[in-house]
């Protein structure tokens, strides 16, 4: 019973790669007309039934809600609202089963109906074909209409595209393929002219350069109700439309509804693989999402009905509903007398790309547009897979142009990026390679399994790779630190020794020439009180030179301690960025080397007040040209520093030591500190090292100054 | 309730691996029956030899290996396996040969790989060159004389007896193939003179040409069916033609191409053999490089190697090349550019 009827097109056709003719079971349920169903007493709304995120929930526990009342908002843009499909009362928001092809169970609101139906307010345009673009779009999104046809991309993203000036085409696909299926059918017969009101309000959006209707040349009655509706439109205020509405009518064959393979029905285009129609200049839009486009801006229903087909023997009367959003299927099944037996299956969709669901309580979607139940005999279960022969039927057959036994090979001997390589995902999992293979072989099942592993993967790479990344950025940044860090050190290092050397140079000038020193320029304001202390020293006992040595190693310890507090300081404001468990402790370091600034400080002042009685004999040697140096006195003078280095040295190394034995302890007991400790360690190494490099600088230098 | 949860698609054609095979059997009878007609009952004894020695050695390595036996003997293959030897192998060529180039085929060839689907050689091909290159004599002088030539059509009797080295082949009844007798008297000789020669009949080569006619149409069944692609027989005999007609264009110096396409195996193993979708290549342009290769091959056989026929070495030469030939014959997919050639290295710099 596959009625065919010819039409003369407009363009010419291109036929696809592949497809098959698979029994269409078509006119079971388009013997009448689209029936109502009874309200059912729970409604199972699911926050998901569109592509992209879930909705946000917008009602509690115990709210009552209207009729067409939004309960859950658009969660970003590849989302969809969600509305109340009847009146009545929120009994919970939970986990249910929910009909996806993994069985998965997802959040839905479920709603104890109250039988009376209230709708709440709706904003109604009769004026609707010159509402502003912006509001039309914010009419869509609003109303929660996502792509009827299958895929359940929201609409409202497919009527901005970004390339909105390079659209050429818009695509109404009226193909519905799959076998069993009529709701799309049924639309068309019976609500043609919603139908087009919605394609031209698409229109208006898109500004396509051609709209075209494409359809079977299996619906016969469908192409007559569109002709009388286009000829209605026509013969009324035809002259308002810009756009004329092209009738396209494509030989039967699978899967020729699917979107790529329609674009190239009619226009011998190719979607680039990985991207989308508009990339081509294409918008494809289903029929029953113009007719939902029509509703919501006309009238401001929003998406919560569709039209459904009951199809199958086990179904008394095959036919098709017009079902709520959220009635359980199980609600479906007993209004129509349905009773699948055990071991039998329930399709949501058709036989080729439906998926079976286990629970029958799991709801009505905006994409449902099949309910199968077969008698075991009419689609029965696989036989037992033989061995793949190569046969090379699934080649001819893939709509495609791929290879899928060899993609079956790669798939079960897990050759994944072979299998990419041979361009697995482009399949569309249309089912025509594993509906010809002769070995029974679930290709689609193959293949399915091998895009999930391959996705694992790559998501596993990111995230491995976001950690790399991450790694070496810290890395780089500590690298950085470090190196701006003795940078700092080398620069202050050289800044002392500068000091030092012009010190010597100015003490030597202060001994020529004693006026000379004080008219010097002060390097730094400490310095400056130093050298005003010491000419006043020099003025009130001009003879006594003598304590300008111990001063000068105090005033070199002086230094030190300062140089040493700084450096504190720098780890203590380290410590507070990164380890805050050391703080309180460099803290207490830092107050402790306050205070041995300050000695220093006081002994430097004490020592310029008091002169000492070694100062005549050091005049005097002073005095006495560098040639006639005796070593006696140079001897002296480093000796102070030289000892006061090693000291430190010894302290660093003991500090050291003490440091060490924390480590082992840590290591033997707390594990966690050892990483600490260990730095510790480190710093005082480059600590000591460095004490031990200072000492031995100033022996050098002791010996330079000899030798000069 | 909890009910099946199966993957899509729920319905599938209704063609099984088993029905493709029965009617490659199927359409190879014209073929089998035209030959019995010109050269006696020994090809159809063969076949029965061949497929009762098929099934046994099936079903012997499926029980050491432990499968299903009935599950795997009722697809089909085996059977089909030994019809085609049974229709290549010299008429009256000795029962041994037969059985040890079944077996070989099925136990060696099939089975140790890993049964149906997983070999890499035409397994009919390989039992055949085995018993070919081991057997010689066996194989080069058991060719049937076409029957009208002979004294009476042999007998059932004398065809079993002599297959069974009971008693020997009556004399007369066994000779050199057409391909064979030109090949080795155009050396010396003319088309005329060469042609001369009763066996080459009024047409082609008596006999043969109608056997190829029958295996043509048998082929073209399978094409029409869509059993085997067009790609793989088309390969084939433009692969022998090509090189044919513009080297054998003088039928005083090399066997001409009418001989060439209806006098050996061609048509038999252009739809038959060289279809076996298993070891051949599986894109549909790689199928008409791997036909024509096997054509070419059979052609610089026939025309200078010691064989006067070749499929099988053709046929083996090429399923060596079938993976090879699978990596670069990829087809373009739908949006994209270009298709993907070449090994997936390459690919990736």
């Amino acid at each position: 019973m596959q009625e065919r009827f010819t039409h003369k097109n407009q363009r010419t056709l291109y036929d696809f790669h592949g497809g098959i003719h698979p029994e269409e079971n078509k006119w079971q349920s388009t013997q009448g007309a689209v029936q109502s169903v009874a309200l059912p007493s729970t409604l199972i709304v699911p926050l998901q039934q569109h592509a992209g995120k879930p909705a946000k929930v917008l009602v509690n526990t115990g709210d009552s809600v209207l009729k067409g009342q939004l309960i859950a908002e658009a969660d970003g843009v590849i989302s969809a609202n969600v509305h109340a499909p009847s009146s009545g009362i929120v009994r919970e928001i939970a986990e249910h089963p929910i009909a996806h092809p993994s069985g998965l169970e997802a959040n839905c609101i479920v709603i104890d109906t109250d039988g009376s139906d209230n709708w709440c307010e709706l904003e109604q345009h009769v004026d609707y074909l010159n509402l502003p673009r912006e509001q039309v779009l914010r009419i869509v999104r609003s109303s929660g209409i996502s792509g009827m046809g299958g895929a359940g991309f929201p609409t409202d993203v497919k009527l901005h595209p970004a390339n909105l000036k390079q659209l050429n085409t818009l695509i109404i696909n009226g193909i519905e393929c799959e076998p069993y299926i009529t709701a799309d059918d049924m639309l068309m017969r019976t609500y043609a002219d919603e139908m087009l009101r919605g394609i031209e309000i698409m229109a208006r959006l898109l500004e396509p350069k051609q709209v075209v209707l494409a359809i079977e040349d299996n619906k016969p009655h469908a192409f007559e109700a569109i002709q009388a509706a286009l000829a209605e439109k026509r013969s009324h205020a035809s002259a308002s439309s810009p756009y004329e509405v092209e009738l396209a009518v494509i030989p039967t064959k699978y899967p020729s509804g699917g979107e790529k393979q329609l674009i190239y029905v009619l226009t011998g285009l190719e979607v680039p693989s990985g991207g989308i129609p508009a990339d081509i200049g294409i918008v494809c839009q289903n029929v029953a999402t113009a007719r939902a486009v029509y509703r919501a801006v006309r009238y401001g229903e929003p998406l919560i009905s569709r039209i459904t087909t009951l199809a199958g023997d086990r179904f008394e009367q095959p036919c098709n509903v017009e079902a709520l959003l959220g009635t359980p299927i199980s609600h479906l099944l007993a209004e129509f007398n349905c009773k699948p037996a055990k071991r039998e299956k329930i399709i949501i969709g058709g036989p080729m790309m439906g998926y079976t669901i286990e629970q029958t309580d799991t709801p009505v979607v905006k994409t449902t547009n099949c309910i199968l139940a077969p008698a075991e005999q009419e689609l029965p279960n696989d036989e037992f897979a033989q061995a793949c022969i190569r046969c090379g039927l699934c080649t001819e057959a893939c709509p495609a142009e791929l290879l899928p036994q060899q993609l079956y090979w790669f798939a079960r001997s897990h050759e994944y990026e072979k299998a990419e390589h041979h361009n697995l995902f482009d399949c569309i999992e249309c089912g025509a390679c594993a509906y010809v293979c002769p070995s029974s072989i679930p290709l689609v099942q193959h293949y399915r399994h091998a895009k999930g592993e391959i996705k694992a993967k790559q998501l596993e790479t990111e995230k491995s790779d976001r950690a790399r990344v991450r790694f070496e950025a810290r890395q780089e940044r500590l690298e950085r630190e470090t190196k701006e860090k003795e940078a700092k050190r080398k620069a202050r290092a050289e800044a002392a020794a500068k000091l030092q050397a012009e010190k010597q140079k100015q003490q030597a000038e202060a001994e020529n020439n004693p006026e000379a020193a004080t008219t010097k320029p002060a390097i730094d304001p400490k310095k400056a009180a130093i050298e005003a202390a010491l000419a006043r020293k020099a003025q009130t006992s001009p003879a006594v030179e003598t304590p300008q040595a111990s001063v000068e190693e105090l005033k070199t310890a002086l230094e030190k301690t300062e140089a040493k507090l700084e450096k504190m300081i720098d780890a203590l404001e380290d410590a507070k960025a990164n380890a805050p468990d050391n703080v309180a402790k460099l803290q207490r370091a830092v107050e402790k080397n306050q205070l041995r600034v300050n000695q220093a400080k006081q002994n430097l002042e004490k020592a310029v007040s008091s002169p000492s009685s070694t100062s005549p004999q050091v005049q005097a040697q002073k005095t006495v040209p560098p040639e006639a140096q005796t070593p006696e006195p140079k001897e002296e003078t480093p000796q102070v520093d030289l000892s006061e280095l090693k000291n430190n040295i010894e302290k660093a190394e003991a500090k050291l030591e003490k440091m060490r034995d924390a480590l082992q302890d840590a290591q033997e007991n707390a594990p966690d500190n050892v990483e600490k400790l260990q730095r510790a360690v480190t710093k005082n190494e480059t600590r000591v090292k460095a004490a031990q490099t200072a000492y031995e600088n100033a022996l050098a230098a002791n010996g330079g100054s000899n030798q000069a | 309730m909890s009910l099946m949860m199966k993957s899509s698609p729920h319905t599938k054609q209704n063609q099984s691996t088993a029905s493709i095979m029965r009617w490659v059997i199927l359409l190879c009878v014209p073929g089998l029956l035209v030959q019995s007609y010109f050269f006696g009952w020994g090809n159809l004894h063969n076949v029965l030899l061949c497929v009762v020695t098929a099934i046994a050695s099936e079903a012997a390595i499926l029980a050491l290996r432990k499968r299903p036996i009935s599950f795997f003997i009722s697809d089909y293959s085996a059977i089909l396996t030994g019809v085609l030897l049974g229709i290549a192998l010299p008429p009256f060529a000795p029962w041994w040969v037969s059985v040890i180039a079944t077996s070989f085929s099925i136990v060696f060839v099939k089975q140790l790989y890993g049964g149906l689907g997983y070999n890499p050689f035409n397994p009919a091909m390989a039992g055949y060159a085995l018993v070919l290159i081991s057997f010689p004599l066996a194989m080069t002088t058991t060719w049937s004389t076409p029957t009208s030539l002979q004294s009476e059509f042999p007998s059932i009797t004398q065809t079993v007896q002599a297959i069974w080295e009971i008693e020997s082949v009556p004399d007369g009844y066994t000779g050199a193939t057409p391909l064979d007798v030109y090949k080795h008297e155009i050396g010396v000789g003319t088309q005329e003179s060469v042609q001369a020669d009763p066996i080459f009949g009024n047409y082609i080569a008596l006999g043969w040409e109608w056997v190829n006619i029958a295996f043509l149409l048998g082929g073209l069944g399978l094409l029409v069916l869509r059993i085997i692609p067009w790609q793989t027989p088309v390969g084939v005999i433009a692969g022998i033609a090509l090189p044919a007609l513009i080297f054998s264009a003088d039928a005083d110096q090399a066997v001409p191409l009418s001989l060439h396409l209806f006098a050996g195996a061609t048509m038999f193993g252009a739809f038959f053999i060289a279809t076996d979708p298993v070891s051949s290549s599986t894109t549909p342009r790689g199928r008409l490089v791997f036909g024509f290769g096997i054509g070419l091959l059979t052609y610089i056989i026939r025309s200078f190697g010691a064989y006067p026929d070749a499929i099988a070495f053709a046929v083996l030469l090429m399923n060596f090349a079938a993976p090879l030939i699978d990596v670069y014959t990829q087809p373009r997919s739908y949006g994209h550019n270009k298709a993907k050639r070449g090994p997936k290295a390459k690919e990736k710099v």
